[in-house]
């Protein structure tokens, strides 16, 4: 296993060096130390690495991560796992608002809370939340799934396109074009696959599910008190 | 009854309630929605046709126009990226977007902005392999939306675009109606084919200008510093948006002016929203000035910009290169004459066709219907884009020679006045015969 402590070295010399991997991997277990907090720690990778990071990151902490395996022992800012591609970035704590967005790709796991917008714009990853989400988690969201184990806040799903949205605990209120829906076998399939990678202890029987309506799919005069 | 007779029999039309207002009503009434529409602002705004050059006579010498030269190379990004753009021409391509406009259309204005060694730009839906491979010089947009986003690409680029807004819709979104979704334009979305597609205003995953310093720093790591970053604004209050940009860490600004284009707006907000580009110039200016960033950072002007005259006042004003829209695209043949009785058909007329939303454009541009696209040959198109912007070059060293620049961003505000009190106003530049800059002096 490669060290970096960031007491020592900057963020720009481990992100290098991470990148350095995508040509010729020489390393794939990394581990890094003292991050306090320091934004863009581990982004942009391309290689099957494992990267530890033994304290809290910033912003964007494993952004349009590709292949590697990312996990922050800690909280994390804002937009951790933006636009991942795969591959699979776990947070032991909390991370703050659009934790996941855009995400095309791979699985985003917090074990603790996320804060507003987690999913937003989603593209096709997957998001596991041990804890609760913040309001308008899933904003105009297009593919993947969401799973929340705890409670959401406002607005879930507002203008939502085709996530699968699963919730254990209550959702304070549903957005535009967001529905409770019907809990098919093929659901309860999807969402235990989704535990079970995720490595959470859940009853997939406990949740509830909830997507689009589809009624703001095409833009109607009719819909207008909902623009 | 002629036109003529109704005047002549007294009959008075509304100035207040003309056709224009009229039809609109009629139309509102008719449908209960807005209208959507493209292209860009059609009212007459102060432009830069009101202002003109002084050229060299007995205080100033001119350059010989055929044999003394007047470079038009600009380098971009010298900020911070390792690699810098150099252009030989300024004037590059704005982003429009693959979905917007075909794929024929994208490839052209790649094969036209190659061939004169400028860059051109992709747009809200991602890269394609067409565009990619026919534009030696590449800028990817980076979007609210992140449709078709990905790290790939990002890192294919020769520099990214941070896009905060766009001058046709400063503050506003987008929308690819239904009918432009085809099954290739909804993969790269993301998104089922046949709904609109919507594009947020703002970015999903950052707010505010602190936030988005840190964002430029997570696109410099992953491209490893290696490429430019811009950040495009639409104008509205330039002055302070060039300022928060340059502290976000932009190497280059793009500040888009209300005459820029669009593919789907509401008409009310093309014509309502944001300031003419002559406007928007001297305020950016004014800022990198004050900041000792001018020419640091390179400043980038777009929205109406018709000529090698426009390109040599937005220069003069203070400009490194200008970006086009609209004016590729009518080099590439839209709103062509040759197709008068097709715009016909859709209730158009070249000249006035502005519904590039509806995807039913006769000159295969702004669709995405497989047999319109294909009246575009895109060798031909890039060759005729090619032309034009060998024209606007040649037009703006010959104003800039005549002022005896032997370098385009030699030209100064010094060279300019205005024609009306207005655009002396907003170009800060004397009314013509005048020492007078409204605002600056009495």
């Amino acid at each position: 296993m490669r060290t970096v402590d960031l007491n020592e070295a900057a963020v720009r010399d481990l992100n290098q060096a991470l990148h350095d991997q995508s040509d010729e991997c020489t390393e794939r277990d990394w581990q890094v130390l003292n991050p306090k907090g320091a934004h863009n720690l581990a982004c942009g990778l391309d290689q099957n690495l494992s990267v530890e990071i033994q304290g809290h990151a910033g912003y964007f902490c494993a952004g349009m991560n590709k292949k590697a395996t990312v996990t922050i022992e800690g909280n994390v800012g804002q937009g951790v796992a933006e636009n991942m591609m795969s591959g699979v970035v776990r947070v032991k704590g909390n991370a703050s608002q659009a934790a996941g967005a855009t995400a095309h790709g791979g699985l985003l796991v917090i074990e603790g809370d996320a804060g507003a917008r987690c999913g937003i714009s989603l593209k096709g990853a997957d998001i596991v939340v041990k804890g609760n989400v913040g309001h308008m988690s899933c904003f105009m969201a297009q593919a993947g799934s969401l799973v929340v184990c705890g409670d959401a806040g406002d607005a879930l799903g507002d203008s939502l396109y085709e996530v699968h949205i699963y919730v254990k605990g209550e959702v304070k209120s549903l957005g535009a074009d967001c529905v409770k829906k019907e809990m098919r076998p093929e659901h309860l399939e999807e969402l235990t696959e989704l535990l079970n990678r995720a490595g959470i202890d859940e009853d997939p029987a406990a949740f509830t599910r909830y997507g689009s309506a589809r009624q703001l799919y095409n833009f109607k005069v009719d819909n207008a008190a909902a623009y | 009854m002629t036109e003529e007779k109704y005047l002549n029999a007294g009959l008075r039309e509304s100035a207040t309630f003309d056709r224009t207002a009229m039809a609109e009503i009629r139309r509102a009434a008719q449908s209960g929605i807005y209208d959507i529409r493209g292209f860009g602002a059609k009212r007459r705004l102060p432009h830069f046709d009101d202002l003109l050059f002084l050229g060299a006579s007995m205080s100033r010498y001119p350059l010989e126009g055929y044999r003394e030269t007047c470079n038009t190379s600009v380098t971009l990004g010298t900020r911070y990226a390792k690699n810098p753009i150099t252009i030989d021409i300024p004037v590059t391509i704005a982003g429009m977007s693959f979905g917007a406009l075909s794929a024929n259309a994208k490839e052209a204005l790649g094969r036209g902005a190659s061939a004169v060694g400028t860059t051109t730009t992709t747009g809200d839906g991602g890269m394609t392999p067409e565009e990619r491979g026919q534009s030696t010089k590449l800028v990817y947009q980076y979007l609210p939306s992140r449709y078709g986003m990905n790290p790939d690409d990002l890192r294919k680029a020769d520099a990214i675009e941070v896009v905060l807004g766009q001058g046709a819709k400063p503050g506003g979104g987008g929308m690819l109606l239904g009918q432009k979704i085809t099954d290739r334009v909804a993969e790269m979305r993301t998104l089922p084919k046949g709904i609109d597609q919507r594009s947020a205003c703002r970015h999903p995953d950052w707010t505010g200008p602190d936030d988005l310093a840190i964002k430029i720093l997570e696109l410099r790591e992953i491209t490893d510093w290696k490429v430019p970053i811009y950040i495009k604004v639409g104008a509205t209050r330039t002055y302070y948006d060039v300022k928060l940009a340059v502290k976000a860490g932009a190497d280059v600004i793009v500040v888009d002016g209300m005459q820029g284009g669009t593919a789907a707006t509401q008409d009310v907000f093309i014509e309502h929203v944001g300031i003419p580009t002559l406007a928007a110039i001297p305020q950016a200016v004014q800022a990198l000035q004050e900041m000792g960033m001018h020419r640091e950072v390179q400043l980038i002007v777009s929205g109406g910009i018709r000529n090698g005259a426009d390109v040599a006042k937005c220069m003069a004003l203070g400009a490194d290169a200008v970006a086009i829209g609209t004016a590729a695209l009518i080099a590439l043949g839209c709103n062509h004459p040759k197709y008068a009785e097709e715009f016909k058909k859709i209730g158009s007329a070249p000249g006035f066709y502005d519904d590039y939303q509806e995807g039913k454009d006769p000159a295969g541009i702004s669709t995405q219907n497989p047999e319109l696209a294909a009246r575009l040959d895109p060798v031909e198109g890039g060759h005729h884009l090619a032309n034009y912007l060998r024209v606007l070059t040649l037009e703006a060293q010959t104003l800039a020679r005549a002022c005896g620049k032997s370098d385009l961003r030699n030209l100064e505000p010094e060279d300019l006045v205005a024609l009306t009190v207005e655009s002396a106003a907003m170009a800060r530049v004397p009314l013509a015969g005048t020492q007078w800059v409204p605002g600056q002096s009495f």
